[in-house]
């Protein structure tokens, strides 16, 4: 890329000290022994990296895997250990919606001390001024002290200033989710305006499709470390995969918790495989029939449990899924290996590659083990539509 | 790609990387930061506003209150001390004399009581965004200034009712002790509003020491009765180290007309240099040190 470089982060550590005292007397009292009272964390491992302008990155990770104090280290708030992050470019830190605002101060008082705290002049607020409240949509209220404005207009209000702020970078912390679904549509048109106007956005999120939808870079952070780096996509399979680990790991606990003395199922799907004409395929044409078929490995005995599966976008959006229990179909008890085929009369899935997973779970349907990108699936069409789904429109030019 | 992220990473491409964060180490990157402390001056007015606004924003009496509370104190003291106790047989123009001190010594507590508190009460922007973060301590040090002001007219509106309005060279104190407080109230409310994030118990600790410090200098009694009362020259040189007591006794020499045959320590004006020196060398310091903790500042809040 021959893009300048906006952000340029060199083995950058950030140790924080938990301590467990506060005050002089539990100092003076511990005084001498405080190291027991101290604890290294490291939320940040020695990680190095470079963002160009005009890329959208998102960080993402598990809770605690160091994404928002990234951010933050970016952003100037916190200084990390050892390691160096320079910057350029005016950057704007979105962390909390409406941090600045005073809630004895009204509406209109707030869009300016805010604008200010993000780094526009009186000046320029003015000439914004007009756009902020329109973007709002509580013009009504601009007048109004926000400590009576609901939690909804409050950061409605919030992100209009945040959005008229004219950075070079833009640092965004989990409040992209915010107002009714038009408001968060209006959100979405103004960050992809941001996109198209060369800005930087660095993102963290637990919004996955928001990641795959948005970025054309992720990295995936986890205690502290870079895990990935790259594609959205291959980042977005390495964190689900870690997901799905977790899960497990706790379900495994969580079994144990329980005991053995319940003789908690335990079962794997092994394979999915889609099955065009007879044979194991990963082509399927528009309206073709085709088979999904799932070998289950049961070690114990298997007693009122359900079958799944269901297809992802690439971007590993949910499109579609089913189970025996939606089906209404109860499963036999099952013990050892056995496969099972869902029949799909017709796939009307729209052009583009899928994946497949395949999923056991007990009788209330919680999940027991979920194989995730199991097989791909790839739909051709003539290509009249575009889209997830084929609904098999037609038009008829001649006027009704 | 667009014209206008094309425009845009051309004028990237020629900018200088910056290292994010507080400038420079101990003794280098002040300019800098006060640079930057300058650049967010428009930034600095508005949080002062705020502070001014939000203060009495849904009381009836708004502003009154601030001026109620040195009134009352002015009552108390010229009551209480004044008269049952007897003061005011010794210094003339009691009343005024008191609320010259009061006007002074409020501006100084008021300037580092809300200092100290200044970081922790911003916690929620710090840990948010960043700016420079003296600005808060200076914003707390300028709607204190405001509040002063106010306290000023009064006073001046005071010494036409008594008839001794200050005339002449008088004035000229007026300036310097102002610079010595402010200096000095500036650097302990950056030095306190930085250690008050490591150790919350300093604020505390601050209403203590205000509250000596107060009695300490000559508000309520005057210079002439401690020097009669102290002989050892080494006591009141001991008593006359302090800035407020110096820059209080300027304070006095402008605006305390009917004080003019009581006694003055020697050399008053190079008293209030001498401090107003060591106030920049202290409030110096004072920032650097600030630069070294608040690099923490958002992790400890």
């Amino acid at each position: 890329m021959g893009n300048p470089s906006v952000v340029e982060i060199e083995n950058v550590s950030k140790r924080f000290v938990i301590r467990k005292e506060k005050s002089l007397k539990e100092r003076v009292v511990n005084f001498g022994r405080s190291n027991l009272h101290k604890e290294d964390f490291w939320a940040l491992r020695d990680v190095s990296l470079t963002i160009e302008s005009g890329t959208t990155v998102g960080l993402i990770g598990p809770n605690g895997s160091g994404k928002s104090t990234l951010l933050k280290t970016i952003g100037g708030i916190l200084q990390p250990t050892t390691g160096t992050v320079q910057v350029r470019g005016r950057m704007a830190a979105l962390l909390e919606l409406g941090a600045g605002f005073h809630p004895d101060l009204t509406g209109r008082e707030n869009v300016y001390l805010n604008a200010s705290i993000l780094g526009l002049s009186t000046a320029q607020t003015d000439q914004f001024f007009d756009a902020i409240v329109d973007f709002s949509g509580i013009a009504a209220f601009i007048d109004t002290q926000v400590k009576f404005y609901s939690s909804g207009m409050y950061v409605r209000l919030a992100f209009a200033v945040a959005v008229h702020v004219d950075p070079d970078v833009l640092l965004v912390d989990e409040v992209l989710a915010v107002g009714d679904e038009p408001f968060q549509r209006k959100c979405m048109d103004r960050i992809r305006q941001f996109q198209q106007e060369g800005r930087t956005i660095i993102l963290v999120t637990h919004g996955l499709d928001q990641v795959a939808d948005l970025c054309d870079r992720a990295i995936v952070l986890e205690r502290g470390v870079v895990k990935a780096d790259g594609h959205p996509l291959d980042a977005l399979r390495v964190l689900r995969s870690e997901f799905d680990q977790i899960r497990e790991d706790e379900l495994t606990r969580e079994r144990a918790a329980v005991g053995a003395a319940v003789g908690a199922p335990r079962a794997q799907v092994t394979k999915v495989e889609t099955i065009v004409d007879g044979t194991p395929a990963e082509t399927v044409g528009l309206g073709s029939p085709m088979t999904v078929r799932l070998t289950v490995e049961a070690e114990q005995e298997l007693r009122d449990w359900t079958l799944g599966f269901g297809f992802d976008s690439s971007h590993g959006q949910a499109i579609y899924s089913t189970s025996s229990r939606l089906l209404g179909v109860p499963m036999p008890p099952l013990r050892g290996t056995a496969s099972f085929d869902f029949t799909i009369p017709a796939t009307w899935l729209g052009e583009g590659a899928y994946t497949a997973h395949g999923s056991v779970g007990d009788a209330s349907d919680s999940e027991i083990h979920i194989l995730r990108e199991a097989a791909r699936l790839h739909v051709t069409t003539p290509g009249q539509e575009i889209g997830l789904v084929s609904l098999g429109a037609t038009l008829d030019p001649r006027p009704v | 790609m667009t014209s206008i992220s094309e425009a845009r990473f051309a004028r990237l491409a020629q900018e200088p990387l910056r290292t994010t964060g507080p400038k420079g180490g101990f003794a280098s990157g002040l300019a800098a930061q006060w640079r930057d402390i300058w650049a967010h001056r428009e930034l600095l007015d508005m949080l002062i506003r705020r502070e001014l606004k939000a203060r009495y924003k849904d009381s009836t009496l708004g502003f009154v209150w601030s001026l109620l509370r040195p009134l009352a104190l002015l009552l108390i003291y010229f009551v209480a001390l004044g008269q049952f106790l007897g003061a005011a047989r010794n210094i003339p123009d009691f009343a005024v004399f008191i609320y010259t001190g009061l006007t002074a010594w409020g501006l100084f507590s008021e300037a580092v009581s809300t200092g100290t508190a200044s970081i922790v009460g911003n916690s929620g922007l710090i840990k948010k965004v960043y700016l420079p973060r003296e600005i808060f301590p200076i914003s707390a040090l300028g709607s204190t200034l405001f509040n002063f002001a106010i306290q000023l007219v009064i006073l001046v509106g005071a010494t036409v009712v008594v008839g001794d309005f200050p005339t002449g060279t008088r004035w000229l104190y007026l300036p310097l002790a102002l610079a010595v407080i402010v200096v000095t109230a500036l650097g302990w409310s950056l030095l306190l509003s930085a250690i008050n994030v490591y150790l919350r118990d300093v604020q505390y600790l601050v209403e203590i020491a205000l509250m000596i410090a107060f009695w300490a200098s000559p508000i309520v009694y005057s210079w002439g009765l401690v020097s009669d009362k102290i002989d050892s020259p080494v006591l009141e040189q001991l008593y006359l180290t302090n800035p407020m007591t110096i820059a209080i006794l300027g304070f006095q020499q402008t605006f305390w007309v009917a004080g003019d045959g009581q006694p003055v320590p020697d050399n008053l004006t190079g008293a209030l240099f001498a401090w107003l020196g060591i106030g920049l060398v202290f409030t110096w310091i004072a920032q650097r040190v600030f630069m070294r903790l608040q690099g923490n500042f958002a992790q400890e809040l």
